[in-house]
């Protein structure tokens, strides 16, 4: 029988923004979903969930060390031996404080590694292939942080700030192939990245109307998704903003 | 600190949010927020689900199927999903959740701690009748699994415990097969609460949902009487998904004095009117306030009250009738009038509201001290008749009228978890 199923890999699949987006996957079709992880149990709990909502679907749970370019390396050759991806979603990460990463080298190495480097060698693994097969969608979890550094957070938008110009040489990359590369950028997003914003009273989007945005930019192919929209609009205006009034600024 | 409000928006005191996402970190989250208390959709109209000043933990990230099996119509889920994606998986699978209140944006977890009943209460009781098993955690890192054969003393505490047990993490519910998404119902307008009786009596047997709308300005008790059955139909199109939010906060109650006699008069009308059979979804017959997204908002800026009490069914009848004619003769009025029977299973918790009776639930416009006179002048016919108020509902009712409608209570305070409190909880137990 021929297999129709939609082979999705979601590298951080704990995190509440990917999470939401597999479900929104699965309520559309039956799909092969990878899904990757740190922790075993976690990923599992997540796993479970989405074969009760879509019994059609294969859901396969994998861990790695995200910070091991060996490991990555063993874990997507094993992922793609098995048949061509149709999407790959990269949305690990978490949310340092930047007050701790200017204080302390190690924190500071450590968000720069896994918010910055760590996706893009992940992408860099499934792109050779992808190129390989001449399909799929490669989406990459920057932030709207990576577009302009600001004191509050410089950190890790420094790291997403890698991602973006990784994403943007991808794409120049692979422009006359069949792979298409997204970059998505959100906004602050309600999920347990983000709880100690949310106890500040600043207000966040949720991850479910955040996942719904992504999953249709994946799957026009759009180059760019700021999620939500409003995101496009405040961050061309943050990056235009002339050095004399944006240093005055308390963001 | 975050300020938040319980449905009946009458007040919205500050509370230390604590946003719960994954089973493994709820032990941590709640031994250090002690005194706290979980908080789902905060659709409890009073107090039950408030703690000022204190922790609240928000549930509704606890939203996982943990495991379902079709042949046997058991569930698994975190207590933080709603009813309504229970609902919107099983229901094409054939199954439904046995008894569902008139919201189904409520937590699994919710639904269990106010031991809620639907309108098929006279077949299948609350909704604690279905619950097969719970996982509770205590705040000093006990896990208690409790079911109806085992550990039952914790299970009959926890249904119907307002929270106050443990944090309810898990549950497992057995569902009720059902042929697919609509019912046959009908609409039958009756004159007075003699009326009433008659048609719920005789539609019992037959029907496995009944309900009423009562108009409480009538003076005499004429509504309408709503029931419905599953029925196997084919190939009608699902109605949209479509919401409407209620957008602002209108400076005053759009229920008042001038727009409540013309509004029951059209509503009692109109339905009069289009009696009869028809054929609905299920969420239009059970959940007709759904699509309006914080209806709530309507009574304006000082919020409103439910005022839902059960008495016994054999002073059923003069009971409403007294508890209408006070109601009038005070000219405070109620949209949301809802009059139905409850059947004879006895409730599976200690705090479990529905008994043997007759449930009459009614919303008020905060009128302040006026509104205060009359549920004063309504307990009394509640405690005379031997009959309680809805703890999901209340956030007024004195203590004594607390320990006489529910002499459960005093066994119910051993099992209770000296991290958790809230509002009610102060106010009807001392702490």
């Amino acid at each position: 029988m021929l297999n129709i199923k939609k082979r999705i890999v979601i590298i951080g699949a704990t995190s509440g923004i990917a999470e939401q987006c597999a479900r929104l996957w699965i309520h559309q079709y039956p799909a092969d979903l990878i899904l990757v992880g740190r922790d075993k149990t976690k990923v599992e709990i997540v796993a479970a969930d989405l074969r009760v909502r879509n019994q059609q679907s294969v859901v396969r749970s994998l861990t790695v060390d995200f910070t091991s370019p060996a490991e990555i390396k063993e874990l997507v050759d094993g992922i793609v031996k098995q048949g061509a991806v149709d999407i790959v979603l990269i949305a690990h990460g978490s949310l340092p404080d930047q007050q701790q990463c200017q204080e302390d080298l190690t924190i500071c190495h450590e968000a720069l590694t896994v918010n910055g480097v760590s996706p893009v060698v992940f992408a860099e693994a499934f792109a050779g292939y992808m190129q390989l097969t001449n399909s799929g969608t490669l989406a990459i979890m920057g932030s709207v942080a990576g577009d302009r550094g600001r004191k509050s957070n410089y950190v890790y938008g420094a790291a997403k700030g890698l991602v973006s110009r990784y994403a943007q040489g991808l794409q120049h990359r692979l422009a006359n192939t069949g792979v298409k590369v997204v970059l998505i950028k959100p906004g602050p997003t309600d999920t347990p990245m983000t709880a100690h914003l949310r106890q500040q009273g600043i207000s966040l989007a949720s991850a479910q109307d955040v996942a719904k945005n992504i999953v249709q930019g994946i799957s026009q192919g759009r180059p760019v998704i700021y999620a939500p929209i409003k995101w496009a609009l405040i961050m061309m205006i943050i990056r235009h903003l002339p050095a004399f009034i944006f240093n005055k600024l308390d963001i | 600190m975050v300020a938040i409000s319980s449905w009946g928006r009458l007040e919205s005191p500050e509370h230390n949010l604590t946003l719960i996402s994954s089973r493994e970190q709820v032990p941590d989250v709640i031994r250090a927020g002690k005194p706290g208390l979980a908080y789902g959709m905060g659709r409890s109209y009073g107090d039950a689900c408030l703690n000022p000043n204190g922790s609240l933990w928000k549930t509704t990230g606890l939203d996982r199927f943990i495991s379902f099996d079709e042949q046997t119509g058991r569930i698994v889920c975190e207590a933080g999903i709603l009813l309504r994606d229970i609902q919107r998986l099983v229901i094409p699978r054939g199954w439904i959740l046995p008894v569902t209140p008139g919201t189904q944006l409520i937590t699994l977890g919710g639904a269990i701690a106010n031991d809620v009943h639907g309108k098929n209460h006279h077949l299948l009781g609350s909704f604690g009748h279905h619950v097969v098993q719970i996982t509770l955690l205590r705040t000093d890192g006990e896990v208690i699994e409790c079911g109806p054969q085992h550990r039952q003393e914790w299970f009959a505490a926890t249904v119907g415990g307002v929270g106050l047990t443990g944090f309810i993490l898990t549950a497992e519910i057995q569902l009720s097969p059902v042929s697919g998404s609509w019912m046959e119902t009908e609409a039958i307008p009756y004159e007075n609460l003699a009326e009433f009786f008659h048609l719920a009596d005789e539609s019992e047997a037959d029907w496995q949902h009944t309900v009423s709308w009562v108009d409480c300005l009538s003076g005499g008790g004429r509504g309408i009487f709503m029931r419905g059955n599953h029925v196997d139909v084919a190939h009608k199109h699902e109605p949209s998904k479509r919401s409407f939010t209620m957008p602002l906060i209108p400076p005053f109650s759009l229920v008042n004095r001038l727009t409540l006699r013309p509004f029951n008069m059209a509503y009692f009308n109109i339905k009069k009117w289009n009696s009869g059979r028809s054929i609905a979804h299920y969420e239009s017959f059970f959940y007709p306030l759904d699509n309006i997204l914080e209806w709530n908002r309507m009574y304006g800026p000082k919020g409103f009250y439910q005022y839902q009490s059960v008495v016994p069914r054999s002073v059923g009848q003069e009971s409403v009738q007294a508890m209408l004619r006070e109601i009038s003769r005070f000219g405070e009025g109620s949209f949301l009038a809802v009059l139905k029977t409850f059947g004879n299973l006895q409730p599976v918790g200690m705090l479990s509201f529905p008994q043997p009776g007759v449930t009459l639930a009614l919303d008020f416009p905060n009128n302040g001290e006026g509104s205060l006179k009359l549920f004063h002048r309504l307990d009394a016919i509640v405690r005379e008749a031997g009959g309680r108020i809805y703890l999901a509902k209340d956030v007024r009712m004195p203590r004594e009228l607390f320990e006489v409608g529910y002499p459960k209570f005093a066994e119910f305070l051993q099992y209770r978890d000296s991290g958790i409190s809230s509002a009610m909880s102060r106010r009807l137990m001392g702490n």
